[in-house]
């Protein structure tokens, strides 16, 4: 019980006492993260409409494929990575183990089947009435599935929500191929791995307690945004 | 399409960001041992290397299994462990050049102050080792490839007792503080090194005793070795020679002695040829 009340204690003294190598761990997340989950939106939002919109032979193993992914475990991701990356694996002229660019690459692929198979489930999900109207009213293809992925907007937000808490809570696989080297690939989560591991658990308590702070934040801002979107239509 | 625009906007904000993180200073990547960083080792070292050579040194902190397997994938550029035997294996196959011993600590058995198995007093660890066996007392191993690891299976293997798939015989698969951890909750003896063990007992509230030291069998000696730029053409091979110069200098020698852990212990004793 000590070190739990100990870790609240802490949390709070550290958020007033924020000093600049825990500012810059939580700046390195946020930057990993965030980069990650754009390029797994970017990614994934236009497969998870395809995969929605469109029929077309192989769809379906590609849904599954897509579902399966969101169970992959990020220490299999990350030992996959790191052989790939390694000086010795075919991607080893590229430099990038132990690398931000690294975490980013294992984390935008964490995320890429979150976004990817709940926006698939979000947009299918669409009365198929506005398919009809905007063809009845004279909309091209493109204007089609824009209307229809605007419709969903609602669920693809939950999509990259989800992804990003996946991202967030993450360590296993950035552990691997950032290498937690201190002040170039050291984040949240795996400062806290590294604290629990020299067992100062109230430290590591409150940085966990951090970084659930800040991924409320987060998705509070997020919330707004959704519901901006909701009233403007 | 606003939602479009928070994205690209977040999405240009982070790539300068990333952009503007990359420097072109002098580094090297140091594969090593948990149990030299986690004791705060490096954090008192690196700096003053750093200032004297300009060169920056990123330790990668894994068991010394790893260490070696990073090293020689070429993935490090100079490897510091603690399991000689391992090293000289892989000094031997080519894939590492330079090694010197540059200091050690000792192992040291600990138990609960009970002492079921009775091995206070006793002088030599294999002895130790078959009285835990015979009385079949809990004993916990890292279980884990470590340096720490690597030396229990020799004492086992000396003791000719194959102590795997025993009930009595339980695999943390965890670091050194954990397993000392694991060894408390279940009145368990295991094998740990002095530095851990000075560093985290009272933090840990470990109702445990060292119940044998002083074997010689149980000294923990570390090496360094460079990445045999031969097999691996991008080593930074001069960078990492002039880290293990340091190391093994009288300087880097001093610099590992004056390390002290918070409760002023010497954790580390420089032994370098």
């Amino acid at each position: 019980m000590d070190a739990i009340i100990e870790g609240f204690g802490k949390a709070f003294f550290l958020i007033l006492h924020l000093d600049p190598e825990l500012l810059s761990i939580i700046l390195l997340s946020l930057k990993v993260s965030g980069t990650a989950l754009i390029v797994a939106t970017t990614l994934g939002l236009p497969l998870g409409a395809l995969t929605a919109l469109k029929h077309f032979p192989g769809r379906g193993f590609i849904i599954s494929v897509l579902n399966t992914s969101m169970g992959l475990p990020p220490v299999v991701v990350g030992l996959f990575l790191y052989l790939l990356l390694s000086r010795s694996g075919p991607l080893g002229f590229m430099a990038l183990l132990y690398t931000t660019l690294a975490m980013i690459v294992a984390q935008s692929i964490l995320a890429f089947p979150f976004v990817a198979a709940l926006s698939h489930s979000a947009i299918i999900k669409i009365d198929p009435l506005i398919k009809k109207a905007s063809l009845t009213l004279g909309a091209t293809s493109l204007q089609v599935t824009t209307a229809i992925v605007r419709e969903a907007r609602y669920g693809i937000m939950a999509a990259i929500i989800a992804a990003l808490g996946r991202v967030m809570a993450e360590v296993g696989a950035i552990l691997i191929v950032g290498g937690n080297i201190a002040g170039f690939t050291r984040v949240m989560t795996t400062t806290i791995a590294l604290e629990t591991d020299k067992g100062n658990f109230a430290l590591a308590l409150a940085l966990g307690i951090i970084l659930l702070m800040i991924s409320f934040v987060i998705n509070m801002a997020l919330y707004f945004i959704q519901k901006k979107g909701a009233l403007q239509t | 399409m606003r939602l479009m625009k928070v994205i690209l906007t977040l999405a240009f904000v982070l790539v300068v960001g990333i952009g503007m993180g990359a420097s072109a200073e002098k580094e090297i990547i140091c594969a090593s041992t948990t149990s030299t960083d986690n004791s705060g080792l490096f954090g008192y070292i690196l700096p003053i290397f750093e200032k004297k050579t300009g060169i920056k040194v990123k330790v990668v902190a894994v068991g010394t299994g790893a260490a070696i397997e990073i090293g020689k994938r070429g993935d490090a550029d100079v490897v510091f462990v603690h399991a000689k035997e391992l090293e000289l294996k892989a000094v031997k196959e080519g894939y590492f050049v330079n090694r010197h011993e540059v200091m050690y600590n000792d192992f040291v058995i600990i138990g609960p102050p009970a002492d079921p198995a009775k091995i206070k007093g006793t002088k030599s660890a294999v002895d130790a080792f078959r009285k835990i066996s015979e009385t079949g007392s809990p004993f916990v191993s890292r279980g884990d490839n470590s340096g720490t690891n690597t030396k229990e299976l020799e004492i086992w293997k000396k003791a000719g007792i194959d102590p795997k798939g025993q009930k009595w015989y339980l695999e943390a698969g965890q670091g050194m503080e954990k397993t000392q951890r694991i060894a408390n909750e279940k009145r368990a003896y295991t094998l740990t090194d002095r530095g851990t063990w000075l560093a985290t007992k009272d933090k840990d509230k470990l109702e445990m005793l060292i119940l044998l030291e002083g074997d010689p069998i149980l000294f923990n000696q570390y090496g360094v070795m460079a990445v045999n730029p031969e097999k691996q053409k991008h080593v930074k091979y001069k960078e990492a020679m002039e880290f293990v110069n340091w190391l093994i200098s009288p300087e880097g020698q001093r610099t590992i002695a004056s390390f002290k852990d918070k409760f002023g212990n010497q954790l580390f004793i420089p032994n370098a040829k």
